[in-house]
């Protein structure tokens, strides 16, 4: 016998034939395989409907981008690295371990145009493929198993450490890429035994290793261990086929879809229900999220394709603070339930209310919809949509704390959420000072080109009408033919619909709506990043709508506007990204072009900055909220600016300002930092 | 279990700021906003949690014009069962004796087991629901803040001053006056007052409840209004007294009651 023999002409004992087994073991293992897939599939058919077959440019784009280059994963470098490894290793070795399969039947089979040089070329990057798998795999182990990094752990409250699953996995990797090169090393070895030829192996792989170990291995062994890793490795890689569905490496086989279908909008919140109008909202049986079914097929999808791995609860402000929410149990838990109510045979169980069940009305109102855990997340799952729907189902039973009821209810009587006169809302103009020096059209009596859009915080509040000042001086200054809404403007509505009172934003959404259009302006500018994001992505057809920073970048450009030197040059600036205008609407240049168009201004960057940057605590009706936390946003914040060496942080949003005002003082650092609104700081350096 | 619950249709303290009219006689009532008396919702919220737990049905009733319609829809949106409008001309300007007086004539035709009102009203005296239980010659307990229902019996809990707890079994039926703080009451929104929106509330007047138009209205009323004014401002401040801990919780109950956080 020159050559070994292979699994499709082996006999077992001499009389068995292995082809029976090499047939027996995929017909089984696609047979279970897709008899799971069925049962994994039933909740998606149940759920409710979803749109994402729109967009495809993008969500190729997204596909190309964020599943296969991986783009997202390099954020966390050592686990980034490890996983793009075994993720191109898989790729290679996909089509190996296919043939492989075949191979059991067929002696020596090679998939069609890989038995030239493209074959050679193939085997040799695959044997690099498997043994940088298997390094990562080893790496990965230790990681998980000895250092054990935080963002892994489950708090007692979420149930039981998922370490056991995830090492196993790297243990069932790992065997496949240790079996694979035994199979190939020990038919090398044996040919090399018998015919000299040395046949040509990646050096240092995992092959050429084997082959060096084995290259003196009596033929028996040869023999015996050709036949023996191979049913190992095909054992291993059907039953790794079927275990995938049963938990977190469900992704292996989701990720595809779910990055097809991943959000590309951004900003948006999804429609109470895809199909149904607005107008057809009165005839909804009921809102939002109360049971698993009424999640959507897409949100479904995201509990399966949920890896685990932390990165979303690691960015989370609510849970950097101790909130009772971690954006990963959210989805842990669903899915969890999904399995427990879809098991893998026998009847389908009934969802409870979920807000009883899995969640508590905390850990669902803690949220301040940032979107830092949807910015990170390298499968595109999605975080915001689904607690707004879970809020609706709330506020359509009833489960809203006090200290919200009063600000909605105010909201649904004056507009805004202080129960302030509407008349008042225009007061902010009658400062003395200001008054003497400026006049501010009201577009209810006059015509202007430009609205500006006060919104409900810097109409009323005291302090923050400051930003109302200084931004009708920008815009006076920079020559824009501006003017107001006053008792006709209603709250933007940006935090009614994400605290899930649904039809009271579609109230607040059509008085302003009428009102601005009826003004028949052309354009609208804020400076309230969170009336921004809701004019701009929540209302349709309206004119094209400008946060203040853009006004600014662009005005210094064309040179209408003009800047001091800095008046205080000691200081060190730092600019804090709202998250309306920086993740949900990517303006993250403009604010800084402008600050660094001020003449001797230091500034310096926080390392949370940009898409990555830290929530101060949420705006809106977030402010009236009362969470149970160990720490404030805004406190982690103003610690970071200090550490980033900074004792001006610039912000370009009220409640921002609100948010860090309060924190510079619960943090006792007044004196020390100092925090300013952008539109204070240019205002201040205009001529 | 039947159960009765009182409301009141008030300007909102939260949503207005207050000004006295021209007259100087009552409030500038033309931009104020109105809702249900706050006292009132906890009774409500209360009636359902006790149907829910033992059954029967809540029925919501208020006497006002036909503005207060809307507080028996924001009502019946929480989860009251039917609501009552008692309405007349002959209602107007009607004292505390007048409206007990008016509920008493259509609490009679019901059957109710439990009959609830809020513990006051913003702009009340905290006086019907003691009198209508005089009339109606039933049990009374007022300030309420824990309901045990039982069999044909209930026990209620009242707080007391100085922060006891005082627990009470009461024969039904009762008249109960609820107070704040007893559960929370659950939330209601422009869509749940829509859902109820063409769910048809009688309205009854003098010839409906069999009263004589002369007993009620102003002028019925034993009480009559002489002057309505802001007191003048004191000098405004005011020592907190205690540990520092009692100091701060004190502090933050001032700027939680006056709208401060």
């Amino acid at each position: 016998m020159t050559s070994i023999i292979g699994p499709a002409s082996f006999n077992f004992f001499g009389i068995f034939p292995a082809v029976i087994l090499s047939f027996i073991l995929p017909v089984i293992g696609i047979g279970l395989f897709a008899y799971i897939m069925a049962r994994r599939f039933a909740p998606l058919v149940r759920a409710n409907p979803d749109s994402r077959f729109d967009q495809i440019g993008k969500r190729v784009k997204n596909l190309i981008l964020v599943w296969l280059g991986q783009i997202r994963h390099p954020r966390y470098m050592l686990a980034g690295v490890l996983h793009i490894s075994i993720f191109a290793g898989f790729l290679i070795l996909s089509i190996r371990s296919t043939s492989l399969v075949v191979v059991g039947f067929s002696d020596g089979f090679v998939l069609p145009g890989f038995g030239g040089p493209l074959g050679d070329i193939y085997n040799f990057i695959k044997d690099y493929a498997a043994t940088i798998v298997l390094i990562a795999c080893i790496i990965a182990a230790v990681r998980r198993g000895i250092y054990k990094p935080k963002r892994y752990a489950v708090p007692e409250n979420y149930g039981k450490d998922h370490t056991a699953e995830a090492v196993f996995v790297l243990g069932i990797i790992a065997t496949l890429m240790i079996s694979e090169s035994l199979f190939e090393a020990s038919q090398v070895a044996y040919e090399f035994q018998h015919t000299g030829h040395e046949h040509f192996l990646a050096p240092l792989s995992l092959v050429w290793i084997f082959k060096g170990i084995l290259t003196s291995a009596p033929q028996n062994v040869l023999q015996g261990l050709h036949i023996f890793t191979y049913f190992v490795h095909d054992l291993t890689f059907f039953f790794f086929l079927c275990f995938l569905p049963m938990g977190k490496h469900f992704h292996v086989i989701t990720s595809i879809f779910n990055v097809f279908f991943m959000r590309v909008q951004k900003g948006n919140i999804k429609p109470v229900m895809y199909g149904v109008s607005d107008e057809g909202l009165d005839d909804l049986e009921s809102f939002g999220v109360k049971k698993l079914e009424d999640f959507t097929w897409k949100h479904m999808l995201d509990f399966y394709s949920c890896a685990d791995c932390g990165r979303c609860s690691d960015q989370c402000p609510a849970n950097a603070v101790g909130r009772p929410l971690s954006p990963r149990f959210i989805t842990i838990k669903a899915r969890d339930l999904i399995f427990k109510n879809y098991p893998m045979s026998g009847e389908i169980y009934k969802s409870n209310l979920l807000v009883e069940d899995i969640y508590t009305e905390d850990e669902i109102w803690s949220c301040t919809t940032c979107g830092a855990c949807e910015e990170e997340c390298p499968l595109g799952i999605e975080y915001i949509d689904k607690i707004v729907d879970l809020r609706r189902g709330m506020v359509d039973e009833g489960m809203v704390p006090q200290s919200l009821q009063k600000p909605l209810k105010a909201l649904e009587k004056r507009g805004n959420p202080y129960g302030k006169m509407e008349k008042k809302r225009a007061d902010w103009t009658k400062d003395k000072e200001f008054k003497a020096n400026w006049q501010i059209k009201d577009l209810a009596k006059e015509k202007a080109d430009t609205l500006y859009f006060v919104d409900s915080i810097t109409s009323y509040d005291d302090e923050i009408q400051e930003i109302a000042r200084r931004t009708s001086i920008i815009l006076k200054k920079a020559g824009v033919d501006f003017g107001i809404l006053g008792k006709l403007e209603k709250d933007s509505g940006n935090e009614v619909i994400r605290f899930g009172e649904e039809m009271l934003y579609q109230d607040l959404k059509e008085q302003n709506t009428e009102a601005i259009m009826e003004s028949g302006v052309k354009q609208i500018v804020t400076a309230d990043p969170h009336a921004y994001n809701a004019l701009k992505n929540d209302y349709d057809n309206l004119v094209p709508v400008k946060h203040i920073s853009q006004v600014v970048a662009q005005k210094i450009i064309s040179g209408e506007l003009d800047l001091k030197p800095c008046q205080d040059p000691e200081k060190v600036y730092v600019y804090h990204d709202p998250c309306y205008l920086g993740r949900h609407n990517g303006i993250y240049e403009e604010p800084r072009q402008a600050l660094d168009a001020i003449d001797g201004l230091t500034r310096v960057e926080l390392e949370k900055s940009r898409d990555r940057s830290f929530c101060c605590g949420g705006g809106g009706l977030m402010l009236f909220y009362e969470p149970e936390e160990e720490i404030r946003m805004g406190v982690l914040r103003v610690n970071m600016a200090a550490d980033a060496g900074a004792n001006i942080i610039v912000t370009a949003c009220p409640f921002c300002l609100v948010n860090i005002q309060d924190a510079i003082k619960v943090a006792g650092k007044e004196g020390e930092m100092e925090v300013l609104d952008f539109t204070e700081l240019i205002e201040q350096h205009l001529y | 279990m039947e159960i009765l619950v009182c409301v009141k249709r008030v300007p909102d303290t939260a949503e207005n700021e207050f000004e006295l009219n021209s007259a100087g006689n009552d409030l500038d009532r033309d931009d104020l906003v109105y809702s249900v008396n706050e006292w009132d919702n906890y009774a409500i919220e209360e009636a359902i949690q006790i149907v829910d737990k033992v059954g029967g049905s809540v029925t919501v009733i208020t006497v006002g014009d036909d503005e207060s319609e809307e507080v028996l829809r924001r009502e019946m949106a929480m989860g009251a069962n039917n609501g009552i409008l008692l309405s007349d001309d002959a209602f107007e300007g009607s004292d505390g004796l007048g409206i007990a007086a008016i509920l008493k004539a259509e609490t009679q035709k019901g059957n109710y087991d439990l009959i609830l009102s809020g513990a006051q009203a913003d702009e009340g005296a905290g006086q019907v629901g003691g009198m209508l239980a005089a009339m109606l010659d039933m049990p009374y307990a007022s300030l309420v803040n824990k309901i045990e229902v039982g069999d044909g019996k209930i026990i209620v809990g009242r707080e007391i001053e100085g922060g006891n707890q005082e627990m009470n079994e009461i024969d039904l039926p009762c008249v109960l006056s609820i107070q704040t703080g007893i559960n929370e009451p659950r939330y209601v929104g422009i869509r749940g007052i829509r859902k109820v929106a063409k769910v048809d509330i009688p309205v009854k007047g003098t010839s409906d409840l069999g009263i004589d138009a002369d007993s009620v209205g102003e002028a019925g009323a034993k009480t009559k209004r002489v002057d309505y004014f802001v007191p003048d401002m004191g000098d405004g401040a005011e020592m907190l007294e205690g540990s520092t801990d009692e100091i701060i919780e004190k502090l933050i109950e001032k700027l939680k009651a006056n709208g401060g956080f």
